[in-house]
């Protein structure tokens, strides 16, 4: 019987885990199905990880480093090469690997961290022949980063997604001819500093309100034919562009895998596709907590380790305190423009002075402002510059607000502001 | 007048440096911006991360950086030399891959840890 088992051995599972034994959690259990600690990051050797936790500029796998030496400073227990089956509501862990077959772990609680996965070709449905060469971003950010393969010399990107930008920087480095950078939306999904120095500095288009509405070729990848879409996302006839190409790589989204929070019947927000989660990042089933990609898709690693240490805590707490759930709680609202709010319900109880909420917007404000209302009232309001889609919002809740609550319901609404 | 978006963090904010008025940068949240706005308007400078082959490790390729930013025209040439190296196992974080690259007087590092097979 362990005390924690944490599922996922990326930037999430570590922080949690490191959060839970400095907690005094001391029979943990990290289990993860790569042959290595780190996830996702050991890929990502661009640097800018790391300048809100650590303070300094660091590259994915220095980044990974940093958290998989403090893990073995101490006496947490990891388990690498091995999956994850099946996660029972009363926390029986089923997993398999080849040294030790099929078990069954037993826990008192567990840390749901097992990431997010990408949107593939077929998620979207983009019509044209079915030929070799394309890929997901980051399919081909591994292929490149860590097995030594350029996937293709001439490239095409669909999607404006960090790791799009990302690749299409590292394909160039590495001699690739990247035509163009393809986003159906009317502005970028990924960072503003990305678009910068991944497609500005190496002249690559960025083709807004384009999308692929063709993909031709035998064996391999051999035209790609790109069209212009209108306000509805709709193909303006007319507009097409050929261009000739051997690669396709998709930047278009991440879908958080939660195929063990299914089984263990936690209940699932549609928003994020992601489990609902409390204030201190516990899921509907008690003892089970879940932090980073799993529950929204971030984007930066920093947040992730942020969250995840509040979520490694929180279990800490449920292990060592055994106090009594609270029943009471609010519920979070998605108001006007707003498409997620992490965590979805909060309980005062378990808040000390205030609390964080995480959103997402869905258009680009110059100057806005983002009022937490109540039954229509408006209980507190913050001014922000620049709100885009493609960030992460913050915002702190004092107790104060959280008390002028009367019906059990928050909702979260970001509006537009006239400069003055 | 020149128009920058700051790549020093996620931030991403829109730099104004005045050329005429040594190089004066507004717009900026904070002094990273700042040095920026000038290097930019000035002599921009990117860091460069690649990979190296490796041989005799449990892995054939190690991640690396230049230890600061390299002049920004001269990052394909960085690249080029880059991709001429090899090492050996083991690396580890930190080791110089490449010392004074192109004359820059900044060294390529290592940053993944590969172990002798």
């Amino acid at each position: 019987m362990y005390e924690l088992i944490v599922i996922g051995g990326g930037p999430a599972g570590l922080a949690a885990a490191f959060a839970a034994y400095e907690k005094g959690v001391k029979d943990i259990l990290i289990i993860e199905r790569d042959q290595k600690l780190g996830g996702i990051l050991n890929q990502c050797i661009h640097n800018g990880f790391g300048l809100h936790y650590f303070k300094e500029e660091l590259t994915g796998p220095e980044y990974a480093a940093r958290f998989i030496d403090m893990i073995q400073q101490t006496t947490i227990n990891v388990l690498l090469d091995t999956m994850v089956l099946e996660v029972t509501e009363n926390k029986e862990v089923h997993i398999v690997n080849k040294e030790q077959g099929y078990q069954i772990l037993k826990t008192k609680a567990l840390v749901f961290a097992m990431g997010c996965r990408e949107r593939t070709r077929g998620a979207i449905g983009i019509p044209g022949s079915r030929p070799a060469g394309v890929f997901t971003a980051g399919t081909a950010q591994r292929y490149v980063n860590m097995e030594g393969y350029l996937v293709g010399k001439k490239v095409i990107i669909l999607g404006s997604g960090d790791i799009g930008l990302i690749m299409a920087r590292r394909m160039t480095l590495e001699g690739a001819d990247v035509l163009a950078c393809v986003e159906v939306m009317p502005y970028s999904g990924g960072l503003t500093r990305n678009i910068v120095q991944c497609l500005d500095d190496y002249k690559i288009p960025l083709l807004l309100s384009h999308t692929i509405t063709e993909i031709r070729g035998k064996n391999r990848v051999e035209q790609v034919v790109v069209s212009e879409v209108d306000e509805n996302r709709q193909t303006v006839m007319g507009t097409e562009q050929i261009f000739d190409c051997d690669t396709i790589l998709l930047s278009v989204g991440l879908i958080p895998e939660n195929e063990l929070s299914r089984d263990a019947n936690l209940e699932l927000d549609s928003k994020t596709n992601g489990p609902f989660v409390y204030e201190n990042m516990e899921t509907s089933i008690p003892g089970i907590f879940a932090c980073g990609n799993v529950v929204h898709v971030h984007d930066l690693v920093d947040f992730v380790t942020a969250e995840s240490i509040k979520a490694g805590s929180s279990a800490a707490s449920y292990i060592l305190e055994q106090e009594n759930e609270p029943t009471q709680f609010l519920n979070i609202k998605n108001g006007d423009h707003v498409t997620y709010v992490v965590p979805q319900k909060i309980r005062e109880e378990k808040i000390d002075r205030r609390t964080e909420l995480f959103f997402r917007v869905n258009k680009v404000f110059d100057d806005s402002q983002i009022l937490i209302k109540s039954q229509g009232e408006i209980l507190a309001k913050q001014k922000k510059s620049y709100i885009v889609p493609g960030e992460m919002e913050k915002i702190k809740l004092s107790k104060k607000v959280l008390d002028k609550v009367t019906n059990g319901e928050l909702e979260i609404c970001v509006e537009e502001v006239s400069r003055v | 007048m020149k128009k920058f978006i700051c790549i020093m963090c996620p931030k991403g904010c829109h730099l104004t440096v005045d050329e005429d008025n040594d190089y004066r940068v507004s717009g900026n949240s904070c002094n990273k911006g700042v040095k920026y706005g000038k290097a930019e308007a000035t002599n921009p400078i990117r860091v460069v991360t690649s990979t190296v082959i490796v041989n005799g490790g449990n892995n054939q390729l190690c991640s690396v950086k230049t230890a600061d930013g390299i002049p920004k025209k001269s990052v394909l040439e960085a690249m080029r030399e880059i991709n001429s190296v090899q090492l050996k196992a083991p690396v580890k974080i930190g080791d110089v891959a490449i010392e004074n690259l192109l004359d820059t007087g900044i060294d390529v590092v290592v940053t993944s840890d590969i172990q002798a097979s």
